[in-house]
């Protein structure tokens, strides 16, 4: 009997979407499908996880896990591997997915693969290097579980309604993996819909040339109406924006039904997380940037021009 | 406080990064340059012995070339330079190149280790913590900012929407994110200094790992090339917001 196991990251004690994501990958593999959820909320998401396909789910809610930068999650995932041997434990490739695994790694001596798009098999995952250009097979060799991060919104979730058995694990960490302790949180209020779930998006860089400059997208998304904002790491970097509105290899992978990419020249790190928008526009005033080559609708022009007249067409022909 | 610094020598980050026929990345006879993601940590460390003493050495896993990438650390600051460069490290896989850099560390005494996030190259974003983890440190990742409080750091690390504030006991290991501070360029001084500092070449023997440490376990099986995006039209001038008006009503967004 084979096993395939999930990693299902909880932030600020909801369930991360790319639980459902990675339980649909790991049915595929495996007849015996269990999910690992550790910190506030994680019993009260087991009900979510066996509706998105876990049979069993790992449990502990101890404020241990939100206070601290994974060490305590590897120490007890890695308890859990020696004990019940999965064949594969697949994890969001996240930051905090990375941390977990990353560890885990050291202890279980096992194969890692980072930025898989597809794991068709359980010896073998698939990634897209050169910003997509090429897609690479790649197999997983040596001792299980073969550990693979897989990118957000690589596949639709695809729900079975079951329901899991929830097995509570203790939290009895010891001091040597407890790590760092969180001390503070310092949190700016999310406004607007969510960049994973709008339809259209609103996209600027550094070509906006500094924070103000982003008050024009916000003017247009709301003249679309629902239209959500992200940024390039470039403005996220600098300061103009917070993280949560990158979008790119590091960021958010996106899949809106138009995206709107405003003084973004179109590095490959970017053009990944945008490229499954179904239609692309970009503006920028260099003829010769890659993105405009590879936009359904690429405009040449001073975004501080286009984005206010669009914006005003937008609003004539709403009638508002 | 001393401080060890990875740095990772990659194929140039403007250029066009290829595949050879044993579909590895070619890392030689490219021109490359220190990745320009370590270069953050490397300023963060400069600064940490800049006003607490101690020393900075640089360490890098990779081929001949890799040199250069030890030379541009040593030329910005650090005092000393390790370099681990062996045949058979030729496509080592995370976990491998985890234990040659725990090792390669652990022969000089530092009370913190800084890392990239992700290398501009390879992007596993994962070959820090399982640093750590060999060394037996904490660690905090995707860090952009940092102040040493007695004997323990205080990190800021980089969140969602904002950041959180950690308390981590050292020895540690961090991740510092691209963006965190700016890199200063090397001087003509450092440049002509660089040459003279203690650079230590090494193989895999010399760390002592043993033969099935250094084996990967990953194999690239098949490499297929995406079709290219059909890409569209580009307008300019004065038809354009128009035509984004249109292609947005199309779309059913307005
Ligand atoms: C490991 C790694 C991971 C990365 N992850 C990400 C990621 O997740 N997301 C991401 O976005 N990037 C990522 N990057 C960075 C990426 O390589 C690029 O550096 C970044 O995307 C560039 O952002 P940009 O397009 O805003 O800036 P630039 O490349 O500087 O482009 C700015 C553009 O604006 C145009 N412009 C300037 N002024 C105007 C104007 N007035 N009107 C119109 N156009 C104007 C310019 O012509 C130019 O094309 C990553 C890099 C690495 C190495
Ligand atoms: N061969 C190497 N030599 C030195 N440092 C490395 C090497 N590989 C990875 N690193 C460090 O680990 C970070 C993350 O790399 P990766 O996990 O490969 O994305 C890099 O930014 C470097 O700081």
């Amino acid at each position: 009997m084979t096993t395939a196991w999930v990693y299902a990251e909880l932030a600020g004690g909801v369930l991360d979407g790319s639980a459902a994501e990675l339980l649909t990958t790991a049915r595929t593999l495996a007849d015996e499908v269990a999910a690992i959820a550790l910190g506030p909320g994680a019993t009260a998401a087991a009900a979510d996880l066996g509706a998105a396909g876990a049979a069993t789910v790992y449990a502990s809610d101890d404020e241990v896990f939100a206070s601290h930068s994974g060490g305590p999650q590897a120490f007890v995932l890695g308890g859990l591997i020696e004990e019940h041997r999965p064949s594969i434990v697949l994890f969001p490739g996240s930051y905090e997915g990375r941390d977990v695994a990353g560890r885990v790694q050291a202890r279980t001596g096992s194969t890692l693969m980072a930025n898989a798009i597809a794991v068709p098999a359980i010896d073998r995952a698939r990634t897209e290097i050169f910003g997509g250009m090429t897609v690479v097979d790649v197999q997983l060799q040596g001792p299980e579980p073969h550990l693979v991060l897989v990118r957000p919104r690589s596949v639709t979730a695809e729900p079975t309604g079951g329901t899991a058995t929830i097995v509570a694990v203790p939290a009895e960490i010891p001091e040597a993996d407890l790590g760092a302790r969180l001390v503070e949180r310092h949190e700016e209020a999310a406004t607007g819909p969510k960049l994973e779930e709008a339809r259209v998006i609103v996209s600027g860089g550094r070509g906006l040339g500094g924070p103000d400059a982003f008050a024009m997208l916000d003017a247009l998304a709301s003249a679309i109406g629902g239209a959500a904002v992200g940024a390039s790491r470039a403005a996220v970097d600098a300061g103009w924006v917070p993280y949560s509105y990158q979008i790119g290899q590091t960021g958010k992978t996106v899949k809106p039904d138009v995206y709107i990419a405003a003084g973004i020249s179109g590095a490959l790190q970017h053009v990944v997380g945008m490229k499954g928008a179904k239609r692309i526009v970009a503006i920028n005033k260099d003829p010769e940037a890659p993105i405009l080559k590879m936009a359904d609708l690429g405009v040449v022009g001073d975004v501080f021009e286009v984005i206010p007249a669009l914006t005003e067409e937008i609003r004539r022909r709403s009638g508002s | 406080m001393n401080v060890v610094v990875c740095t990772k020598h990659v194929p140039n980050p403007q250029g066009t990064p290829t595949l050879g026929p044993d579909h590895l990345l070619v890392r030689s006879g490219v021109e490359g340059a220190l990745d320009p993601g370590d270069e953050y940590g490397l300023e963060l460390a400069l600064q940490l012995v800049e006003r607490h003493g101690g020393e900075v050495t640089a360490v890098s896993m990779g081929p001949d070339d890799a040199l250069a990438a030890v030379q541009r650390a040593l030329a910005m600051g650090a005092h000393r330079g390790v370099l681990v460069t062996d045949d058979v490290l030729r496509g080592a896989d995370a976990l491998v190149t985890a234990r040659v850099l725990a090792a390669a560390i652990q022969r000089q005494p530092a009370e913190l280790v800084i890392a990239g996030v992700e290398s501009t190259d390879g992007y596993t974003g994962t070959v820090p913590v399982t640093v750590a983890a060999l060394l037996g440190h904490p660690s905090v990742t995707a860090v952009r900012a940092l102040e040493l409080e007695g004997d323990a750091l205080r990190v800021e690390r980089q969140t969602e929407s904002g950041y959180d504030v950690y308390a981590c006991p050292t020895p540690a290991l961090i991740t510092v994110t691209a963006g965190a501070t700016e890199p200063r360029y090397p001087s003509l001084k450092g440049i002509m200094q660089a040459k003279q500092k203690p650079l230590d070449r090494l193989t895999a023997a010399d760390l002592g790992l043993a033969p099935e440490d250094l084996r990967s376990s990953q194999t690239v099986v098949e490499v297929v090339d995406a079709p290219p995006p059909p890409g569209g039209e580009i307008v300019e001038g004065d038809t354009a917001v128009g035509r984004i008006a249109d292609l947005l009503a199309d779309a059913g967004a307005i």
